[in-house]
């Protein structure tokens, strides 16, 4: 039963538009109830070739051979790839935003990190011919010790799951092994707080569960170039990806997809296109390369696990004043997205609730274990499933109906949330009254007055006179460096490739940045607007806020951060960027 | 591998095509005859995507070895419209009852059989028919519920 | 042995697009010479709707009926540059490229349906039919066809429009985490009511009652397919699902669907949902993105109404049955919380 509740907010909506807003049939519903919208694998290619991987059955080992000469030979094998066929065969997802260091195979050349990792692709010409060529593929692994929790992956001595991250941890802006949130000053506010309460949540890791699995095929097309069916969820992504592995020219490369059978997230790690058409390329025939529902659900890439700790200091009245976070997010053997899941995540805290002193410390933290990537609600999920238990207890806690509690902390407009910008189109009070009065519950009359519209802004909307910044965490001697990649002083040093050097030549970016120039006591203070006087952001300047929503100032020489100063480098995604 | 010829009904027409060893009727279906209304899910008899209808009951076609169904008549929803959508596919698209669709075709089979079975079931029975094919994205309500309003249709109409 | 009823409530926000790198998306909308438009993108629709929405926002900001227009997604031979699907940016992001482009093509249409009308182009207006009139005067009018044919062979027009739509590169403090995240949020509250099997610690969700706001709903019952899957969704995250039922041991892992559970047609909740439209300022006409912040609530709802209906906290997902019973055992039996 779905009800729209036009009364709310009608003052700011025009409702008198003619398509807008109308139940018009979906335009893709013929072709799903008929069965002729085209998904990549309702395309037929006269001597299709398959694609199968043989996969690691160990979460942690290094390879000290690859013999294919048995499945070579094996009945309707055509050829068999390994990592030294792949052009570049080291690869960041994020790299198309210059974000992160390469540090994935497509195919493992050295050692692998996570049970399943593929070393090798037998191409045959039926999917049980290709299953039959991986079983006779012989791999001399010689294991090496794993390390599965994420606690325990960064304590000293812990086994190094990831060779571009030497510490298991991802390199915040070439500075920190985390990513820092510093709002305010949470430890003399939860000193003064009347009550403390703490919790720990975790989220294991969730499968996407599409049920059209993920895949590709790619065939030669005309004039050199190859023509790719994807199931992916971002076209050009993966067509960058691709042609970054390949070494090819985009031109090259014709992508086509857009109807996919569900995605969820689970769509977006391009691992498929770049080795069909790699097939492609090598056979000159059609290949496809799809990942049966086993591989799905425990080599394809699921919601990475979270875990959570949660520390808020309450009133009696019940505001909270401190809301301090430890976030662990298991990334998995190498980054994919969880390193922007937590980007994400931080920017999200600590909830829709105005807290004037907010800490969180986020690790995207590398464990023998399947790479995570993006599902639904991506970054949000596990830390809303910690905020909003925590904020269950805190209810209990100070003797509130937790809807009360919700409406008395919820933020409005006009308020300074804690990542440093103004709360805006806020409707959080407005769900929450609904419920109540769906559930049947008499809130107080405070808050069924309480409004998003009212009541925010003002001392709320100020920036904390003080906020306590740390270096807790910081990386020394890191390397290279932009927004994205590392950035410290130091000898510069090229992102370890296992086994043989990337074919591209070093970004020269990597070559030097400047060190990070910051006076400790602006810490806690925004970047100047465009054309701001210096004066207006003093150290613990509350009085100017930034115009909310802007986008901040683009990094560039004269405006800001040094980190982000150096050569122009281009992402194939975002284009020039200085950094 | 030796290929085999394989004879069926398909939505009414003679077909023919030869098989490999092992091959199920869900990849004879799509690669040999070109019908690629029903899916690949899963390849293990759990999703209920690639669900046809053999001698009018539904089956998993990836569960079904090609040579088996010889002879047999075979449906899919590739065949259950003509030149008007069939009821059952007009409440979907009225309903709501799909978003990638990628189950669509499978879920319609199985409903299909229902309704040939039963034209006026109940919720229950209608969740007991639909209950082995999975769906990702709706939540099934919508699906039961088009499922139940196509029933209404087809009652009236006869 | 008994069944406990409990209620849960939980309340979030989302934001809605992409924080890294700058985050475009493009289109291209042109004009067939009978006046029926094409609108070309590289965008995907997996189900959540894309070429349905971009369809209704082309026809919106075009002035024509949603039946002449049609989208075409995604070949990167023809679709200009889009991100992609993911971070509930596609109705925001392409949407806003969408009218941007179609914007630029319906100047182009007036433009010639003016010289044909011999008027001023900025005194035309739409009327959603298939027609250009002088504003306050319709019957000094030409169809869209004939305006689009005018422009073609005529006065060789392009009715065409090209659009974009950025959301540039919010850099973030490595010091303090200060950032423009993205601009604008969604919201939810919900209340779960479960019931919870002392003996067996099963959890059956019996009743959801809940409210979304997510900016201006553009088509409701596509919004309305987003709330009811994302909430089920939600509730098999909350209970079921898991490829690791022992992290951070990667014992007993799921490999197919009779393993890797989720619930059934027959273990749905009742779910009432009401929708609340606060527009976004930035979104194109108000939207925002409701398709993946429907199941967040649901997760902690449901926890919330275990604890209150046994007095057991299980602060670790999925919620299982073996969790259930081992927070029993640990307290000696159900507490029932029942705050309501």
């Amino acid at each position: 039963m779905i009800e729209f509740r036009k009364e709310f907010f009608a003052d700011e909506r025009d409702d008198d538009l003619k398509e807008i807003g109308r139940p018009t049939i979906r335009q893709d519903i013929e072709g799903h109830v008929t069965g002729r919208s085209p998904f990549f694998d309702d395309h037929l290619f006269e001597g299709l070739l398959h694609v199968r991987c043989v996969r690691s059955p160990h979460h942690h080992a290094r390879i000290r051979r690859i013999d294919t000469t048995e499945a070579e030979r094996s009945p309707g094998v055509v050829r068999i790839l390994t990592g030294r066929d792949v052009p570049r065969n080291l690869n960041t997802l994020l790299s198309l935003l210059d974000f992160g260091i390469d540090d994935e195979p497509l195919l493992a050349e050295s050692r692998v990190a996570y049970m399943g990792e593929p070393v090798a692709a037998v191409i045959a010409t039926s999917e049980a011919r290709a299953r039959d060529g991986v079983a006779r593929v012989r791999v001399e692994w010689e294991e090496l010790p794993h390390v599965l929790d994420v606690e325990e992956a960064i304590r000293p001595g812990a086994p190094v799951v990831c060779e571009a991250y030497p510490t298991n941890r991802f390199i915040y802006h070439g500075r920190y092994d985390h990513q820092k949130l510093r709002f305010g000053d949470v430890e003399a506010a939860l000193r003064g707080a009347d009550h403390i309460v703490e919790g720990r949540y975790q989220m294991s890791p969730i499968e996407q569960a599409p049920i059209e699995t993920c895949g590709a095929i790619a065939a030669p097309e005309e004039n050199g170039r190859f023509v790719c069916y994807t199931s992916t969820q971002a076209l050009f992504f993966s067509l960058g990806t691709a042609a970054k592995m390949l070494q090819t020219p985009s031109s090259r490369l014709h992508f086509i997809g857009g109807t996919v059978g569900g995605g969820f997230g689970g769509k977006v790690d391009s691992l498929h296109e770049p080795l069909a058409i790699l097939a492609a390329m090598l056979t000159g025939r059609p290949c496809k390369y799809a990942f049966d529902r086993e591989e799905e659900m425990q080599v394809g890439a699921p919601r990475g696990a979270e875990r959570w700790y949660l520390t808020d200091g309450v009133m009696g009245d019940g505001r909270i004043v401190a809301r301090a976070f430890r976030g662990y997010f298991d990334s998995g053997a190498y980054t994919r997205l969880s390193s922007y899941a937590i980007i994400k995540a931080v920017g999200h805290l600590p909830g829709p609730y105005t807290i004037p002193n907010v800490a969180a410390d986020v690790y995207c933290v590398y464990t023998n274990r399947t790479p995570a990537t993006a599902m639904r609600g991506f970054g949000i999920t596990g830390v809303d499933f910690a905020i909003e238990a925590q904020m269950d207890k805190v209810a209990d806690r100070v003797g509130m109906h937790p809807l009360e509690l919700r409406i008395l902390n919820a933020y409005r407009d006009g308020d300074m949330k804690a990542h440093r910008r103004e709360a805006k189109g806020c409707a959080l009070v407005e769900c929450a009254q609904v419920v109540a009065e769906k559930a049947g519950i008499a809130l107080s009359a405070a808050a069924r007055a309480a409004s998003s519209r009212t009541g925010g802004g003002g001392e709320r909307g100020r920036l904390p006179a003080f906020t306590a910044t740390d270096g807790k965490g910081r990386v020394e001697g890191s390397t290279s460096g932009s927004y994205a990649r590392k950035s410290a002083p130091g000898p510069a040093r090229a992102a370890p490739a296992p086994g043989r050097p990337p074919a591209a030549p070093p970004a020269p970016a990597a070559a030097a940045a400047s060190p990070p120039a910051r006076r400790p006591d602006a810490a806690g203070a925004p970047p100047p607007p465009p054309g701001a006087p210096a004066a207006g952001r003093a150290a613990g300047g509350g009085s100017m806020p930034p115009p909310a929503a802007s986008p901040a100032p683009p990094p560039g020489p004269g405006t800001g951060d040094a980190a982000r100063r150096g050569a122009l480098r281009f992402s194939s995604l975002s284009g020039l960027r200085r950094r | 591998m030796a290929l085999k010829p394989v004879a069926l009904t398909l939505n009414g027409s003679e077909r023919a095509a030869f098989t490999e060893d092992g091959e199920n009727l869900l990849d004879f279906l799509r690669r040999r005859l070109g019908d690629l209304s029903p899916k690949f899910g899963c390849g293990q008899g759990a999703c209920g995507a690639c669900t046809v209808l053999l001698d009018g009951a539904p089956v998993l076609a990836c569960l079904i070895l090609a040579e088996t169904a010889a002879g047999r008549r075979i449906e899919t929803a590739a065949g259950l419209a003509g030149a008007a959508l069939h009821p059952l596919q007009r409440a979907f698209v009225e309903g709501f009852a799909a978003q990638c669709g990628y189950c669509t075709p499978g879920m319609l089979m199985a409903a299909v059989a229902l309704l040939r079975a039963n034209p006026r079931p109940t919720r229950e029975e209608v969740v007991a028919a639909i209950g082995g094919n999975l769906c990702r994205c709706t939540g099934y309500e919508p699906i039961i519920a088009a499922v139940l309003d196509a029933a209404g249709h087809m009652e009236r109409r006869a | 042995m008994a069944r406990h009823r409990g209620r849960g409530f939980a309340a979030i926000n989302y934001p809605i697009g992409m924080n890294l790198g700058g985050d475009p998306s493009q289109a291209l909308v042109h004009a067939n010479p009978d006046g029926k438009f094409t609108v070309a993108l590289s965008s995907i629709d997996l189900g959540q709707g894309m070429k349905s929405v971009t369809r209704q926002i082309a026809a919106e900001t075009l002035g024509v009926p949603v039946e002449d227009v049609w989208v075409d997604t995604a070949d990167s031979d023809t679709g200009p540059h889009c991100m992609g699907s993911f971070a509930s940016r596609g109705t925001h992001r392409v949407g806003n490229a969408v009218i941007a482009a179609a914007r630029e093509a319906r100047a182009v249409l007036l433009e010639a349906a003016a010289e044909e009308l011999e008027v001023d182009a900025g005194d035309l207006v739409t009327d959603g039919r298939g027609n250009i009139h002088v504003r306050g005067a319709p019957a000094r009018a030409i169809t869209t066809m004939a305006a689009a044919q005018a422009a073609q062979f005529r006065q060789g027009r392009t009715v065409s429009g090209r659009g974009i739509f950025l959301i540039p590169l919010s850099p973030v403090d490595p010091e303090t985490g200060e950032m423009t995240p993205v601009s604008c949020f969604a919201h939810a509250a919900m209340m779960v009511e479960v019931e919870v099997d002392d003996e067996t610690g099963e959890v059956g969700v019996t009743d959801m009652q809940s409210a979304y706001e997510v900016g201006r709903a553009l088509n409701p019952r596509l919004v309305g397919q987003q709330l009811t899957g994302g909430a089920w969704m939600g509730m098999s995250h909350a209970l079921w699902e898991t490829t690791e039922p022992f992290y951070p041991d990667r014992a007993h892992r799921p490999v197919d669907f009779s393993a890797y559970l989720m619930p059934g047609p027959g273990d749905l909740s009742s779910h009432h949902i009401s929708i609340l439209e606060r527009p976004a300022p930035d979104g194109p006409y108000g939207a925002k993105g409701p398709g993946e912040m429907c199941a967040n609530p649901v997760l902690p709802a449901v926890a919330n109404a275990i604890w209150d209906a046994v007095g057991v906290r299980v602060d670790d997902l999925p919620i299982t049955p073996e969790k259930v019973l081992r927070g029993l055992r640990a307290q000696g039996g159900a507490r029932p919380r029942r705050r309501g």
